[in-house]
C-alpha cells in the first residue's frame, strides 16, 4: 500500500494556496471600465503611440465630424481591449482547469485501450493510471461549474453565450441550432456523466476481480471498456466542438477532434510515466521495470509524433488553400502568437523527437522526466494556443493569473492523485495478465 | 597447421542456448552459429556487440533532410522563383509548409534504403552469393554450433557431446 508522503501533500496545499491567492489577484486587477484600460494602454504605449492618439493627432486638421468619429473609434478601441483584460484571469483559469481535466481523460482512455488490447506488459500500471483518473470527477465537477458560470454571463468566453452577439451576427446565429446554452450544458453533462461512470465501474471491477474466484470481472471490466472507447471517440469529437473550437464560432477544422485527442492523450501517458517514475523512485513499484518506463517512453515518442502529424496537417492544408474565412484563424496566431504557436512544435516535437529517438534515453529517469516535463509544459501551451487568441487576443501574456491556475490545478491534481493512490494496492492481484506484466522484458 | 573445427548439431533452441552458454563458461572460442530462425537472446548470450545499423539510418535520415531542404531550395527559391498560384517563394522559410512533405518522404526514404543497402554490405549479402551453409538441415530444423579446434579434439568432442548435440563433426576447413 502506498503512503502519501506528508511533504508531498503539505506541497500539494502550498500549490493550491499560492494558486488560489494568483488566481484572485487576477481577479482584482483586471480593469473595470475603459478609463482603466486606457491608463494600462499609455502606460503600455510609452513613446510608441498606439493607433487611435497618431490617427486623431494627424486628423487635427480635418473636419470637426473625423474628429468625432476617431474618438468613437478610440472608445471602441477601448471597450474591446477592455473585454479582452476582462476575459484575461477567466481565459487562465479555463486553460489549466480543461488542461489538467482532460489530462486525466488521455489516461482513462489510454487505460481503457490497455484493457482492450489485452495488453501484456501494463497490468502491473493499471493503479496507477487508477489513481490519475480519480482526478477526473474532481476535474470535471470544476469544469462543469465553470460552463454553468460562463453560461449565466459571468465572463465572455463564449461569445455566442451572448443573445446580443447571436443577434448581430448572422454567422453565429445559423449555428444557434447547435450552439445554444441548454443543449451545450445537456451535452457536457452527458459527456462528463459517461466519462466518470466509466471510471468508477472499471475501478470497482478491478477491485472486486482482486478477491474473486473467477474472472467474470475481468470480463466485464473488457466489455465496458470496449464501449466506453466507442463512446469516447464520439464524445470526444464532439466536445472538441463544444469546449474549445465554438471559442472561435466563425471558425471550423475536421480534423480539430483528433488534434485536441492527440495533444491530451500524449500529456495522459506522459503523467502515467511521471508518477510511475515518481512512485518507482520512491520503492513503491517494486514490479515495474525499466522495460514498462521503455514502452510508455516509446508511447510518449509516438504520440508526440501524432500530434505532430496533426497539427501540421491542419495548418498545412489551411495555410496551402489559403481560404480567407479559415486562414484567420492561424493569421492572428502567428501574427500576435508568433513565440507559443511555433514554440509549442519545438517543445511537444523537436525536443522529444530528438530525445526520446534513442532507445537507451528512454530507459534513463532524468532523461524522462526532463523529456515529460517538457511535452506537459509544450501541450499546457498548446492548450493556450487554441484558448487564448479567441479569448483575450492581443492582449496575452503569460502572468500571474495564467502560472497562478496552473499551480493551483497542479495542486489539486498532486492531491487527489496520491491521494487516491493509498486507497487500493498498488498492484492487482487477480489479473489474468499480471503475470507476464510482472516478468515483462524487452 | 590443420584448420580442423567442430560442427554441434542441436534439435531444439533451449537446448543450444544452454549449449552456448556452456561453451562460453568453459572459454571456447564460438566461430559461428547456425540457425532455421532468429533465437530470442543468442546474441546476448553469445556475447555478440550490438548492431549501429540505427545510429547508421538515424544519420542518413539526416543526409535525407538536407538533400530535400537543399534541392527544394535551389529548385524552387534560387534557382527559378516563379509566382505558382500565389505561394511566396521570397524565401525557403515562407513556403517552408508546401515543402515539409518532399523533406519529409525524402528522411524516410533515404534513411531506410540506405540502412537496407547498409545492412546487405555489412552482412555480405547479393544476388547469386554463393551461399555458406555448413550443413542443409540448418535452414530447416537444426541448429549448428561450430567451434575452433586447438589440439584439443578429443576434449572438445566429449564436451560437446555433453551440453546435448544430437551430432558432434570434426571438419578440416580448406
Amino acid at each position: 500500500m502506498y503512503t502519501f508522503s506528508s511533504k508531498l501533500k503539505t506541497f500539494s496545499f502550498v500549490l493550491m494556496a499560492v494558486g488560489l491567492l494568483g488566481i484572485g489577484y487576477g481577479f482584482l486587477t483586471a480593469p473595470k471600465d475603459i478609463q482603466e484600460v486606457e491608463k494600462i494602454l499609455a502606460a503600455d504605449a510609452h513613446g510608441n503611440h498606439h493607433e487611435g492618439s497618431s490617427e486623431s493627432e494627424g486628423a487635427h486638421a480635418v473636419s470637426a465630424e473625423a474628429k468625432v468619429k476617431a474618438e468613437a473609434e478610440h472608445t471602441e478601441h477601448l471597450t474591446h481591449v477592455l473585454h479582452q483584460l476582462e476575459n484575461k484571469p477567466w481565459s487562465a483559469l479555463y486553460v489549466a482547469c480543461i488542461f489538467f481535466m482532460l489530462l486525466s481523460l488521455g489516461t482513462l482512455a489510454f487505460y481503457a485501450i490497455q484493457q482492450v488490447a489485452q495488453a501484456g506488459w501494463s497490468p502491473v500500471l493499471f493503479r496507477v493510471m487508477q489513481g490519475i483518473t480519480a482526478y477526473l470527477p474532481v476535474g470535471s465537477a470544476i469544469f462543469f461549474i465553470f460552463l454553468i458560470l460562463c453560461g449565466f454571463h459571468f465572463n465572455h468566453l463564449f461569445i455566442w453565450l451572448d443573445p446580443e452577439v447571436v443577434a448581430n451576427d448572422k454567422i453565429i446565429a445559423n449555428k444557434a441550432g447547435y450552439l445554444n446554452f441548454p443543449f451545450w450544458i445537456l451535452r457536457a453533462a452527458i459527456f462528463l456523466l459517461g466519462w466518470n461512470a466509466y471510471r468508477y465501474f472499471s475501478r470497482k471491477n478491478c477491485l472486486a476481480q482482486d478477491d474473486s474466484n473467477d474472472n467474470s470481472f475481468y470480463k466485464k471490466n473488457f466489455n465496458i471498456s470496449a464501449g466506453f472507447l466507442v463512446f469516447f471517440i464520439v464524445t470526444e469529437s464532439i466536445m472538441s466542438w463544444d469546449w474549445i473550437m465554438s471559442i472561435d464560432p466563425h471558425w471550423s477544422s475536421t480534423l480539430f477532434g483528433w488534434y485536441v485527442f492527440a495533444s491530451f492523450f500524449v500529456s495522459g501517458i506522459t503523467t502515467i510515466a511521471m508518477v510511475t517514475i515518481y512512485l518507482k523512485s520512491k520503492g513503491y513499484l517494486e514490479n515495474v521495470n525499466s522495460s514498462h518506463i521503455h514502452d510508455l517512453a516509446k508511447f510518449m515518442f509516438g504520440i508526440s509524433v501524432f500530434w505532430t502529424y496533426l497539427w501540421f496537417s491542419q495548418f498545412m492544408l489551411i495555410w496551402y488553400a489559403n481560404i480567407p474565412e479559415e486562414i484567420t484563424y492561424f493569421v492572428t496566431r502567428i501574427q500576435v502568437y508568433n513565440l507559443p504557436f511555433f514554440g509549442a512544435v519545438v517543445m511537444n516535437f523537436l525536443f522529444p523527437v530528438l530525445i526520446l529517438i534513442n532507445t537507451d534515453f528512454k530507459r534513463i529517469t532524468w532523461v524522462l522526466v526532463m523529456a515529460g516535463t517538457v511535452i506537459l509544459l509544450g501541450h499546457y501551451v498548446d492548450f493556450f494556443n487554441m484558448i487564448m487568441p479567441g479569448t483575450v487576443g492581443g492582449s496575452w501574456f503569460i502572468g500571474v493569473s495564467e502560472i497562478a491556475s496552473v499551480l493551483f490545478f497542479l495542486g489539486l491534481f498532486i492531491f487527489v492523485v496520491f491521494s487516491a493512490l493509498t486507497k487500493a494496492p498498488l498492484l492487482p492481484k487477480r489479473n489474468p495478465y499480471i503475470e507476464e506484466s510482472k516478468h515483462f522484458h524487452y | 597447421m590443420s584448420n580442423k573445427v567442430i560442427y554441434a548439431i542441436y534439435n531444439d533452441d533451449d537446448i543450444l542456448m544452454d549449449a552456448v552458454k556452456k561453451t562460453r563458461a568453459a572459454h571456447h572460442h564460438i566461430e559461428e552459429v547456425f540457425t532455421p530462425f532468429p533465437v530470442h537472446g543468442l546474441d546476448k548470450a553469445m556475447g555478440l556487440a550490438p548492431t549501429r545499423l540505427a545510429i547508421c539510418a538515424f544519420i542518413y535520415g539526416l543526409c535525407g533532410l538536407s538533400f530535400g531542404t537543399w534541392m527544394m531550395n535551389f529548385i524552387m527559391i534560387q534557382d527559378w522563383p516563379q509566382d505558382i498560384g500565389g505561394k511566396p517563394s521570397f524565401s525557403y522559410i515562407d513556403n517552408m509548409p508546401a515543402f515539409v512533405p518532399i523533406m519529409f518522404e525524402e528522411t524516410v526514404f533515404f534513411a531506410a534504403h540506405l540502412m537496407v543497402i547498409t545492412f546487405y554490405m555489412r552482412s555480405r549479402l547479393w544476388p547469386f552469393k554463393e551461399a555458406e551453409n555448413p550443413d542443409v538441415r540448418t535452414t530447416d530444423d537444426h541448429f549448428l554450433m561450430e567451434v575452433a579446434v586447438n589440439n584439443n579434439e578429443e576434449e572438445l568432442v566429449s564436451f560437446f557431446e555433453g551440453t546435448g548435440a544430437v551430432e558432434v563433426k570434426v571438419i578440416e576447413k580448406h
